[in-house]
């Protein structure tokens, strides 16, 4: 790992600290008011606030994720320092894609 | 000495790296460090064990070894501090390649510390005044805390980032480079900061913290990694280095 790499995983990971906390907030929320999948999509549905707020966290867990798992190859699989750094691309690709089409499904439905 | 074993059960590394242990029995003495025991078996049972020694007084670096699983200076590790069964396994020290029998080759640990710009740069020639340093700043208490290692080699073999990554420079240059940035005297941080930012620097440092554990001079190299860390950061976000 270098400098950049360094300061984006410590930064993308000082991001999500409070939308981790804010994400927890929502499950006991939705949990203790006993909602619905269908009462959450009513709530979520056209807001920019939530397709905002889960696209950052998205954005941060891709590459916070991205970088932590090339460290992982780079150390522990025979793989060399490029190959790990595509595999971790193709990674931070997978979750984002995974991610965006949640959000998009979360606030178009 | 009430109580205490006669004869010590001694394993000691034979042979490069498809070696192994051969058993030994050395009389028990007073005082007796772990490296007397290797140089008992030297002397006296098999001359033609090859390990390294220098000083004997915990000065030159030269003597650490693998002592019961853990990484060590010999000569200043008492027998009655790690064999109170009377139990020695010594082997050479680890992440290094073995030469043979206790002897490691130590020359990529020392080509890490030129490759972290462990060298001083002077900033002014002989014939300049003698620099005058205050003794109580903060940056040279920094530089001080780390001065005192004696390229042992002991914090390298006892890390597990070196042992996964072999570009990592490991605790020994890194905390060599730390001491220099503190250093206002020298004048080669602009490649040093370079150097220590690139992959294999202090950020791939975990900071488990066994060379803070095991450094038999009681340094603390995770912490000078963390200030290097914090100073290349900063840096970095200056845009003062590149990666």
């Amino acid at each position: 790992m270098n400098v950049r790499l360094y300061i984006w995983q410590r930064a993308t990971a000082a991001l999500m600290l409070p939308l981790v906390l804010g994400h927890l907030a929502v499950i006991f929320y939705a949990t203790r008011q006993n909602l619905t999948a269908a009462d959450i999509l009513g709530r979520t549905h056209d807001s920019m606030l939530w397709a905002a707020y889960y696209g950052l966290f998205v954005a941060a867990a891709s590459i916070h994720a991205s970088i932590g798992v090339r460290n992982v190859l780079a150390e522990w699989s025979p793989l060399t320092d490029r190959l790990a750094g595509f595999a971790a691309i193709a990674l931070g690709l997978l979750l984002a894609a995974l991610g965006f089409h949640a959000v998009v499904a979360l606030v178009l439905t | 000495m009430p109580g205490q074993i006669a004869e010590l059960s001694v394993s000691l590394w034979r042979g490069g790296k498809d070696g192994n242990y051969r058993s030994y029995a050395v009389p028990r003495r007073e005082s007796q460090t772990v490296l007397d025991v290797v140089t008992y078996v030297q002397r006296h049972l098999d001359a033609t064990l090859s390990y390294r020694f220098a000083c004997r007084v915990g000065v030159c670096g030269s003597c650490a070894m693998t002592v019961n699983g853990r990484p060590r200076w010999t000569c200043r590790t008492h027998v009655e501090k790690v064999a109170g069964d009377g139990r020695l396994e010594i082997g050479p020290l680890e992440n290094l390649p073995i030469i043979k029998d206790l002897a490691t080759d130590m020359a990529e640990f020392f080509r890490k510390w030129q490759k972290a710009k462990g060298v001083f740069a002077p900033s002014q020639t002989r014939h300049d005044p003698i620099a005058k340093i205050r003794p109580d700043t903060p940056a040279r208490t920094a530089a001080d805390a780390a001065i005192e290692c004696i390229n042992c080699g002991v914090c390298y073999a006892g890390c597990d980032t070196v042992r996964w990554n072999s570009d990592y420079l490991g605790p020994a240059a890194l905390t060599r480079a730390w001491t220099l940035v503190n250093d206002e005297r020298d004048a080669g941080n602009p490649s040093r900061m370079t150097a220590i930012s690139a992959s294999g620097g202090c950020h791939a440092c975990h900071s488990h913290q066994s060379c803070q554990e095991l450094c038999p001079q009681t340094l603390n190299p995770t912490a000078a990694i963390a200030g290097l860390k914090r100073r290349t950061t900063a840096a970095y976000l200056r845009g003062e280095i590149k990666s």
